[in-house]
């Protein structure tokens, strides 16, 4: 029972602090630079994420035996396509502020490579509980990440955080975190202090290497590394 | 006539798919260690957009919307996509196969590119009219070949610049892109 408990928490773990998507692992760009002007669009953009993860590794976990290997993508898609309208809806209906501010970037959850890469490299292949720890994992993972740099953009940009005002009068808000400029930015320093403190971890002479841009999946669904892999 | 010519400046210069609306960002930090990769992927994903909105359009105006079936969308612009980028690989890998080896390896990557989704959702969203939608995706595909190609020409010339160890590879390709974009938003304004 007790190697059983941290199998799970292994799982777990992997999403959550030690591949954690954007800032370990390059994947997800295009939402983690678009919609996190504020800490609580990235929030609410990583929570509609883990929704779908949730929902359509559990539900591909549960039926992996039955899903013929050659039309394994269009399934996957479907299912994943399925889920992203849900929650369209949803926050449509009730939270239409939010649902303004992320815009397109709700139904391109479809096309987010986090989400079918979890699905192809785990839940095709492992149990319905596995396969949920997994996808909890990495959506909170993803979430947390997107929260902090919509934090960081939002305090510099704005001087808020959540909406709080939290510097003295006298800063004057840095405009351009809010701009598309503002993103690639934050999205760089992090990374960069992240490779950083990984490479003060890792020693002096075992020197870590830089992140790798992260996988890219093709149309037959498996990952391969993205062209030209970043190498130090 | 005007009107087509603003849209294109626009969605290739000021809404710039890259730079400012995020929009395929995966190969724009993949494919750009070198110039004729940078350019080839961006001519693979414009040829996507043209033809994706050949068939998507007709499909969402002609069938979903008169049917009332618009909540299908996601669902089927994804499998209409994937079909079509398969498709479109085995037509170049038999007709044309020089320019097969010179961009067809880029294609399968591209199902999964937020562009063509996205501009797929931006024409049902904008309620573009079908000569419209086909300048909307030339233009756009225009303006991710310009970003890409200038994107690896950047990073062809950072290979010998001495960076610091730990901005190595996304991190200078990160901060390379923020200042392209704020020099694309000298373009705002330009058409409206």
């Amino acid at each position: 029972m007790k190697e059983r408990f941290a199998v799970y928490v292994n799982d777990l773990s992997e999403g959550l602090w030690k591949k954690t998507p954007p800032l370990f692992t390059i994947l997800g760009m295009c939402p983690s630079l678009a919609v996190t002007t504020a800490a609580v669009y990235g929030l609410a953009m990583g929570l509609s994420t883990t929704f779908v993860l949730v929902a359509s590794t559990v539900i591909i976990s549960l039926f992996r035996r039955y899903i013929p290997r050659q039309t394994r993508i269009p399934i996957f898609a479907v299912a994943v396509a399925t889920f992203v309208t849900m929650i369209q809806f949803l926050l449509e209906g009730f939270l239409p502020d939010i649902h303004k501010v992320l815009g397109i970037f709700i139904p391109l959850i479809v096309v987010n490579c986090i989400i079918l890469g979890r699905i192809e490299a785990f839940a095709s292949q492992n149990t319905p509980g596995r396969s949920l720890a997994d996808a909890l994992g990495y959506g909170l993972g993803f979430t947390w990440a997107l929260t902090v740099i919509g934090g960081v953009r939002e305090l510099l940009g704005s001087g808020t955080v959540f909406g709080l005002q939290v510097t003295p009068a006298a800063f004057v808000p840095w405009s351009v975190m809010l701009t598309p400029a503002g993103a690639f930015w934050t999205m760089g320093a992090l990374v960069g202090l992240i490779t950083l403190w990984r490479q003060r971890g890792a020693g002096k002479e075992r020197r870590a290497a830089p992140l790798r841009v992260g996988l890219d999946h093709g149309a037959n669904g498996i990952a391969r590394p993205a062209e030209g892999g970043e190498t130090a | 006539m005007t009107e087509l010519l603003l849209l294109f400046v626009g969605s290739a210069l000021v809404n710039n798919f890259l730079l400012t609306r995020f929009l395929g960002i995966c190969p724009f930090l993949g494919v750009t260690r070198e110039l004729k990769a940078g350019v080839s992927m961006g001519i693979a994903v414009t040829s996507v957009m043209v033809a994706s909105v050949l068939v998507l359009w007709p499909l969402y105006n002609l069938a979903l919307a008169p049917l009332g079936l618009g909540f299908l969308q996601n669902m089927l612009f994804i499998l209409v996509i994937a079909a079509l980028v398969q498709f479109l690989e085995m037509v170049i890998k038999r007709a044309f196969p020089s320019l097969y080896t010179a961009f067809g390896i880029y294609l399968p990557l591209i199902t999964t590119n937020c562009a063509i989704l996205g501009l797929a959702l931006l024409m049902v969203g904008n309620e573009y009219t079908f000569l419209q939608s086909l300048v909307f995706a030339v233009g756009s595909g225009a303006g991710v070949t310009l970003a890409m190609g200038m994107m690896a020409a950047i990073r062809e010339e950072l290979e010998f610049a001495d960076v610091p160890q730990s901005l190595q590879g996304p991190g200078i390709a990160l901060i390379t892109a923020g200042i392209m974009a704020l020099s694309f938003m000298g373009f705002a304004g330009l058409g409206s």
